[in-house]
């Protein structure tokens, strides 16, 4: 079965390598991928992680339809977010829906002049290969077959002191196909020193159910005292497999801000590496998830400080109901040299069923004396006082438990950056809650009664 | 209103309310006094329907209908309010969804027409008003860093809004400064007419140069020892309980 997936994966990947300017980086990749094994139960990284919906699919060949459909056209906007966009369907771009091409940051590797191909050709796959040496099991054969595999991709470039006034929102969005198929994505984003951008990553699907495995992969390069705002929302229909990764590297006096957001599927891995290169880096690494259904939801992230005088936060929360599994595994590995590193590390969990699960570990790897630095971990259920509060009000036991679950997540989604971001996901989610609409409809009452955006 | 009969309760397996006896007429203040560990904030959460707070014998009925066996939002929706000793804080559910989620629900039991958003935010605006909050605290989590004074000022606006017919104030000056005190009472006061009733869990008599009852019962030992009128309560504050205690312990 494994055996099967990687030799047809080889061949797919063979097949669709056809740019010049990536030669270098797919022939490793190829020789990388055929020569690693696919994870099992036993390797420690994929423990909880079953890829038995992955290999038993036959994803041996891209899409054969991209078609632009009425759905897809709906779910592009994000909720009429005011955004530059590029929109993808099953790997093709569209160029109806894509505007942010004319903008000079925003390219693809297909159309990269000489600046732009000399830009990926040192950076692409750098960021990636520090996870190799880093020991967390991100570095993963997923990884070596999107660079085996890599055909297009965009690269974003922000010119010194340059500021994006928009976001840039790149949709990944795939639709159901005759025979199951493989998406491959790639990212490459460079701000050059004193940049500023909000990237919003969307990968989504219309609500047929979808036949498609996602390979994505995003290398983020921020430079001296530049900042990035990133969301990274995963809202798919729950048959599509999902495995992206992404791969940061800060430089002096850098910030990288962001917000991971899965719904769950069948198959979603996530891994998020962050590199701390060069003192001054600041790290807000934000996530939840709220798997449902059977759903298979997991989150790797590793932030890596290798040098003095970094600090990062990081906080997780996840719900999850019915049968779905979960995983959450935060590393923070402070190397011996990383001096008067401050780093936190919070991931709270919920659990609203008596099958649902959640496999959860911090992980502090410390090899410096000077370091402040904390973590931990709770897994619960809806507390009875709560509960019982808002039922001693004549709110029905089913609807509070809709209102404190959103509510354990809505904290987070509160503290987003973007009001207007927030504002876009919180229907999404509270739809996702209260499967009832008479469930969740009290959830949005600050919307309603248009006191959200007032300072009051 | 309400009649309380022969109510034994348990919590975690013990014995707290030992045949407790009271009957309230609409438009009575009536309150209940005692000391530590009588059972008063018992009472608050039998009447309310906690849950581990665990009914044995007696009866219950708030306007001739048997609450015992009701979920606790089907007493609230009948009219029954209990205004918490420790309001609980629920951080990302904000004050305006929740204050609109429970008015829905009570209102479309009792048959009342359903507020719209902006009818709803205007009414609560002014019930903060009222209780002397900021209006920023509708847009907050419930309870959410309020300060104890604020928190209870919050209880008294969610009474306002819901208009139940028996409001139960379990030791709602407890903490309160005499300022907070005194707004807390107005709201009470104003709240009084012919048909609403109230129980007032207190400690303290202090409450009750504000909020004037009809009557005041002791509670000790599980059950009501004396009733008196309003009188009773400075006699108690001078006495304090132990001459009540050792006069039920010798009788029974």
């Amino acid at each position: 079965m494994a055996e099967q997936f990687h030799a047809q994966q080889l061949a797919l990947a063979t097949e669709q390598a056809r740019n010049p300017l990536l030669a270098a980086l797919n022939a490793a990749g190829q020789q990388a991928f055929a020569a690693a094994s696919v994870p099992n139960r036993k390797t420690e990284a994929w423990k909880y992680t079953s890829l038995h919906n992955l290999l038993t699919g036959d994803f041996q060949r891209t899409a054969s339809q991209s078609d632009l459909t009425a759905g897809l056209r709906e779910v592009a906007t994000l909720g009429s977010l005011k955004a530059a966009r590029l929109v993808f369907i099953n790997g093709q771009l569209s160029s109806e829906l894509s505007d942010a091409l004319a903008l000079q940051q925003v390219t693809l590797f297909s159309q990269a002049d000489a600046e732009q191909q000399a830009l990926i050709s040192q950076h692409l796959g750098t960021v990636l290969a520090h996870a190799s040496s880093n020991n967390s099991g991100s570095a993963h054969l997923f990884n070596d077959l999107n660079n085996a595999a890599l055909n297009d991709g965009v690269l974003i470039h922000v010119g010194k002191n340059q500021r994006l006034e928009q976001p840039l929102q790149i949709s990944w969005l795939s639709s159901n196909n005759p025979q199951p198929f493989s998406i491959t994505s790639r990212l490459l984003m460079v701000l050059e020193s004193g940049a500023e951008a909000t990237l919003v990553e969307h990968y989504a699907s219309d609500e047929q159910p979808q036949n498609s495995f996602t390979n994505a992969l995003t290398e983020l390069v921020i430079g001296d005292n530049a900042r990035l705002q990133h969301y990274r929302l995963q809202l798919m229909q729950e048959d599509a497999l999902h495995i992206g990764s992404t791969h940061v590297d800060l430089a002096r006096d850098s910030q990288y801000s962001a917000f991971h957001l899965g719904l769950g599927t069948r198959l979603t891995r996530n891994d998020i590496v962050v590199n701390h290169n060069v003192g001054g880096s600041h790290c807000e690494l934000n996530g939840v998830y709220i798997p449902q259904n059977q759903q298979l939801l997991d989150f790797h992230t590793c932030i890596e400080h290798k040098v003095p005088h970094c600090t990062s936060n990081e906080v997780f929360r996840g719900i999850m109901n019915d049968k779905a599994r979960a995983v959450f595994n935060g590393r923070i590995h402070i190397h011996p040299q990383a001096q008067k590193t401050l780093a936190e590390l919070s991931n709270k969990n919920l659990l609203l069923t008596n099958t649902a699960e959640i496999y959860t570990k911090p992980e502090l790897e410390i090899y410096a004396d000077d370091v402040k630095c904390a973590h931990g971990a709770t897994v619960a259920q809806l507390e009875e006082k709560a509960m019982f509060y808002m039922q001693s009000r004549g709110i029905s036991k089913k609807e509070a438990e809709v209102m404190l679950s959103f509510g354990f997540i809505n904290e987070l989604l509160e503290a987003l950056p973007h009001e207007d971001i927030a504002l876009v996901l919180r229907p999404l989610l509270a739809h996702r809650f209260g499967r009832d609409q008479s469930l969740s409809r009290h959830l949005l009452e600050n919307e309603t009664a248009g006191l959200s955006g007032e300072n009051a | 209103m309400i009649s309380i009969k022969n109510l034994h309760a348990n919590v975690e397996d013990k014995n707290i309310l030992k045949g407790l006896n009271l009957e309230i007429k609409p438009g009575e203040v009536h309150a209940i006094m005692g000391p530590n560990g009588a059972g008063k904030s018992t009472l608050g959460n039998v009447l309310a329907g906690r849950d581990g707070y665990e009914v044995t014998d007696g009866s219950v009925t708030l306007n001739g209908k048997d609450i015992l066996e009701m979920e606790p939002e089907e007493r609230a929706r009948e009219g029954l309010f209990l205004a918490f000793q420790y309001p609980v804080e629920i951080p990302g559910v904000s004050n305006l969804e929740f204050l609109k989620a429970s008015v829905d629900a009570v209102r479309a039991h009792q048959g009342k027409p359903a507020l719209d958003s902006v009818q709803f935010l205007k009414l609560a605006r002014e019930k903060c008003k009222a209780v002397n909050l900021d209006q920023s605290f509708l847009k907050r989590g419930v309870n959410e860093g309020f300060s104890g004074g604020e928190k209870k000022r919050n209880e008294l606006m969610q009474m306002m809004l819901l208009e139940p017919s028996l409001c139960i104030l379990d030791e709602t000056d407890s903490g309160l400064d005499i300022d907070a005190l005194q707004v807390v009472a107005e709201g009470v006061n104003a709240m009084r007419d012919a048909n609403r009733s109230f129980i007032v869990v207190t400690h303290y008599q202090r409450l009750l140069d504000y909020i004037v009852p009809d009557y005041v019962h002791v509670l000790a030992n599980g059950r009501i020892v004396k009733s008196g009128g309003k009188e009773l309560a400075l006699e108690l504050e001078e006495k304090g309980y132990g001459w009540l205690e050792s006069a039920d312990n010798g009788a029974a």
